[in-house]
Parts: structure tokens; sequence; C-alpha cells
């Protein structure tokens, strides 16, 4: 192990770290916690300029309540969900299929097809910018919740493609000539073999594309306007201005918009790590 | 050979349906990548105001993208993003390397210490914006001034990258964490009976262990450095008169704003020239890794 384990420091080194490390955490989150602490203070304490003082009263009710009631941030949130959800369940439908496909059946160019879901994934993404608003246009599905969707989930298929093809590439393969043998369609293959084995796969896969997609701005931007399909983060960025002076509501409004991909975060981080640090570990 | 395979049934029935399970993903793929960025690059030579006709132009856009001033403050910011945002890949490494210990509590110290990462450009930027506001925030609290950071010209980059880096630290910080995690013990235990510890040991045992982490913790930082525009957006929309501008958000602008898509999409093209370098990079280290 590197560093030395601190089992084997001086007492006096170890009790070092271990005091060092909420001191650095509270350093490191600083920005996050004054944030924190703004959105319990009530509008009259920050009238009167006590922004870092201990708070005289807490309000935290009152602003989260304004937040949720009387801003239309529950609209946005629902809106985020609504187009999360089925970009992430449709990008991991097309890429658990199209995975399967490219490491089962040995063909002449599938190496040529991957190589391009994965460069298609490093492209700068304002390249794709006016002609996707031109389809999306075209489509009669600008400013609607499908209009974004059915960008992200295609987008996301180029990722997820790549990780599940490898991923399935590890398996065992004589599981598929077995099934092969016992007369199973491909269909069967795929549905009742392969996708049971992918499962951790996927979740890794789920967790890290919500996180991607809840968080986009950029296409939220490109591909709506007003409020009908604005997301969660078109939302906060206009809090900032409906709001200009009300620190503390906009605060409560950004934690309140942080909230669903932390949680998510928080609660299945070792298929969020596994997702994301897959090809740091080999290759 | 392959013309007595393609010949029997069981092989026809492997390949129609190798392409039953590819369609639907390439479909989407070309539909809406692929075929956008040919589209784009067809697009830069024409004029058009997104609504009427185009007409072709040439190099025209591209010609007047070498005469303005905006452009190469944007490629001047791009410079420096990367160049500062490269920070990120060695000084998580410092991070992974402190966290890399089993002491009680230290997952959920991990944790919070990467949790920028899963918070939303939007957040990051409206969080940072506060943090730098000249009458309250707490930068004025810490150096006991304020500093108007994202409104001067000089430092409004600056102030937006350090929020970047405080969402790209965490990330690379991870990637090593992982890998630390995965280095054969035999191997640093070899190095350690040689007499090699501290830096020599990082240097010549532990870094080249590491390899693939580093290699994906600088690739994905450059692409993140050169797509930058959340946080842009949010902090400063480019301003103060253009000077935080980067390629990405500059393009952005001039189609939203100005609705001059030929020109922004030679802006596009132009970026995508810059990352092409890295994409072939990327592509010939996959292929080559493959075989």
């Amino acid at each position: 192990m590197y560093p030395l384990p601190v089992a084997s420091w001086k007492p006096s080194n170890r009790a070092l770290y271990k005091i060092s490390l909420p001191i650095a955490l509270i350093i490191w989150l600083l920005p996050l916690l004054a944030v924190l602490l703004t959105s319990i203070r009530s509008s009259d304490e920050l009238m009167q300029g006590n922004y870092w003082g201990w708070p005289h009263d807490f309000a935290a009710f009152q602003n989260y309540r304004t937040v949720l009631v009387d801003s239309p941030m529950l609209h946005y949130a629902w809106n985020s969900c609504l187009i999360t959800f089925p970009s992430v369940f449709g990008a991991i439908v097309l890429s658990a299929m199209a995975g399967f496909a490219l490491a089962t059946y040995p063909f002449k160019g599938s190496a040529a097809v991957l190589a391009t879901f994965v460069a298609g994934n490093f492209v700068p993404i304002q390249i794709l910018m006016i002609p996707v608003r031109d389809l999306t246009l075209k489509l009669g599905l600008f400013n609607t919740v499908g209009g974004l969707i059915l960008f992200h989930l295609s987008f996301q298929t180029g990722f997820c493609t790549l990780f599940l093809r490898n991923f399935i590439k590890e398996l065992p393969y004589e599981l598929v000539e077995a099934a092969r043998v016992e007369g199973a369609t491909e269909w069967q293959l795929f549905y009742k073999i392969v996708l049971p084995l992918i499962r951790p796969a996927l979740a890794a896969l789920a967790v890290l594309v919500f996180t991607f997609v809840w968080n986009d701005y950029f296409w939220a931007l490109c591909l709506t306007q007003g409020d009908d399909a604005a997301p969660l983060t078109v939302g906060v960025a206009a809090l900032k201005g409906q709001w200009t002076t009300s620190w503390n509501l906009v605060s409560a409004g950004s934690l309140l918009a942080a909230l669903p991909s932390v949680a998510i975060f928080f609660a299945m981080q070792k298929h969020f790590v596994t997702g994301l640090t897959f090809g740091a570990t080999k290759g | 050979m392959s013309a007595s395979i393609s010949a029997s049934p069981l092989a026809r029935r492997r390949r129609r349906s190798a392409l039953l399970f590819l369609a639907p993903a390439c479909a989407m793929f070309l539909i809406y990548v692929i075929y956008p960025i040919f589209s784009s690059i067809v697009l830069s030579f024409y004029d058009w105001d997104g609504v009427g006709a185009r007409t072709f132009v040439g190099l025209a856009n591209y010609r007047e993208l070498l005469h303005s001033d905006t452009f190469y403050t944007a490629l001047q910011n791009n410079v420096i993003w990367l160049v500062l945002l490269l920070l990120a890949p060695p000084i998580g490494l410092l991070l992974a390397l402190y966290l890399n210990q089993k002491v009680r509590g230290i997952r959920i110290v991990k944790s919070l210490f990467f949790s920028p990462f899963v918070v939303s450009g939007v957040v990051i930027g409206l969080v940072f914006s506060w943090f730098y506001d000249p009458s309250f925030g707490l930068l004025k609290v810490l150096i006991g001034h304020g500093v108007p950071v994202l409104g001067d010209e000089h430092m409004a980059t600056l102030g937006i990258i350090v929020a970047a880096l405080w969402v790209q630290i965490p990330f690379c910080m991870i990637l090593f964490l992982t890998s630390l995690t995965g280095i054969n013990p035999e191997v640093i235990e070899a190095g350690r009976l040689e007499g090699a510890r501290g830096w020599t040991l990082l240097w010549h045992v532990v870094l080249p262990q590491l390899r693939p982490a580093t290699f994906m913790a600088i690739t994905l930082t450059v692409i993140g450095a050169l797509r930058s525009f959340d946080l842009i957006s949010v902090m400063t929309g480019g301003g103060p008169f253009d000077s935080s501008t980067v390629l990405a958000y500059f393009m952005y602008d001039q189609a939203i704003k100005y609705f001059r898509f030929g020109y922004s999409a030679a802006i596009a093209v132009v970026l995508f020239l810059i990352m092409l370098i890295f994409i072939v990079y990327q592509l010939r280290r996959l292929l080559r890794s493959d075989n």
C-alpha cells in the first residue's frame, strides 16, 4: 500500500493525520457550507448585513417553503424528471443491445463502429448544437421534453456502448456457446443469459448517466425557450435574476437543485465510482 | 473461408441478429451525433440566420473569424483554461495520496471531498459568484477587502477556472484513488526493500502503475477545459466586454444572440479541429489496447 499505512506511523503523526482530515474537509467544502448557512437566514438579517455571524433567527423553513411554493421550482424539477428518466432508460436499452452485438458477433467493421461511438462522445458538443437544434425544430420537438430526451439518449449511447461492450467481452464466452447448443435464439441469449449478468454494469451506467443528464445546462438552453420544458438547471439560473438581492432564497434553490444528484451519488456510490473510473484501472 | 461462412444459414442468422441489435443505437447516434458534425462543417461555409435561405460564402466566415478580436480573446482564454485546469491531475493525485488510508470514517471523507463533482455546473457557478461577491462574499471575509473578481477583465477567467478546478480536482482524485487500491502491493513492498521511499518510490514505482489513471485524468481534463460552458454562462456570460469568453461560449453567443449560424458553425469547427488531436490520440490508444 502506498503511502505507508497510518497504522505503522508514529502515534503522534497518526493523531495529527486524523485531526487534519476534518479540517481539510471543512476548508474544501467552505463555499458550499457558506451557501448552506445563507439558505437558513432570514431576509431581514441579510439586509442588516449579517452574512457571516451566527444566524439569530432560523428561517430555513420559510426560505425553502418560499422557493418550493412561490417559484416554479417544482415545475422545473418535474421537467428534469421527465427528461432524465426516459433518457437514462433509453440510452441503456440501446447501448446494451449494441454492446452485446459488438461483443458477441465477430464481424468486419465492428472496430470501426466502436471507434465511431467513442469518437462521437469526445467531440465538442458545440459542433452538434446548430444541426441538432434545427432537427428538433423540424420534428416539432423544440421546447418539449421529448426533444431533449431524444438528444440525450442518443448522445449517451456512445459512451454506454463502449462500457457495456467491454463488460460483456469479459464474460465467459462458453456461456453463450452453451446456450446456443441448448437451442436458444439470439434474442433469448441476450435477454435471458447476458442481461442478468451485466446488471451491475447497467446500474453503474444508470447512476452516471443520470447525473450527466440531470446536470445538463447547455442543451436545455439550446432546445427550450421559456418555462414549458425547462429543467431545474435553467430554473436555478433564472432564480438569480428573479431574486437578485435575496441570496438566501437563491441559496436554498441551488441546494434543492443539487440535492437529487448528490443523494443518488451517496446512495449508489460504489456503482457510480465503478462507472466513472472505468478505463482508469486497466488498459 | 469467409465465403463459406457467410453461406451457412447459421452465420447468416447471426449476422442478421447482430445487425438488428446494432441498428437502433447506430441510427440514433448517426442522426444526433455523426450527421450534425458534418452538417456543421458544411454550414460553416454558408451565411444563415436560422430561418431564411442559406447563401454560400466560401471561406468568408473563417476570414472574418481571423479578423475578430473576440476570437483571439476566446482562443487565448481556451489556452489559459487548458493550462490551469491541467493542475487538476497533480492536485487530485496529492489529494488521493492524502486520503488513501484506512482510518475510521475515511469513506465518508472521500465522498464528501468528491461531492462537488456531482453538483451541476449551474449551482457551482452560483456558489462561486456568491463566494466572490465584493460586498459580502466569503472571499472578502477571508482577505479583508472586496475584490470584484468576476467584474474585472483580468481576473474573471481566473475566477471561473478556480470554480472549475473545484469540480475537476475531485474527479481526478477519484480516478487515482481507485487505481491506488488496485496496485499490486508486492511491487510496492519490493520497492521498499530496495530502499526506495517517499518521492523516489512514488516516481519510480507507484506512478508507472498509475499510468492508465493519469492518462484518463489528463484526457478528460483537456476535454473538460475545451468544453467549458456552464460556469462561464452562469458566472459572467462571457463578460466583462467578452474578456472571459471561450470558443464554446463565443459560438453559442453568436448563434443564439445574433442568429449568425454559419459564423457560429465556423467557430465550432475550429474548436472541433483543436479537439480532434485529442480524439485521434485517444482512439489510437483504445484500438491498440484492444489488439
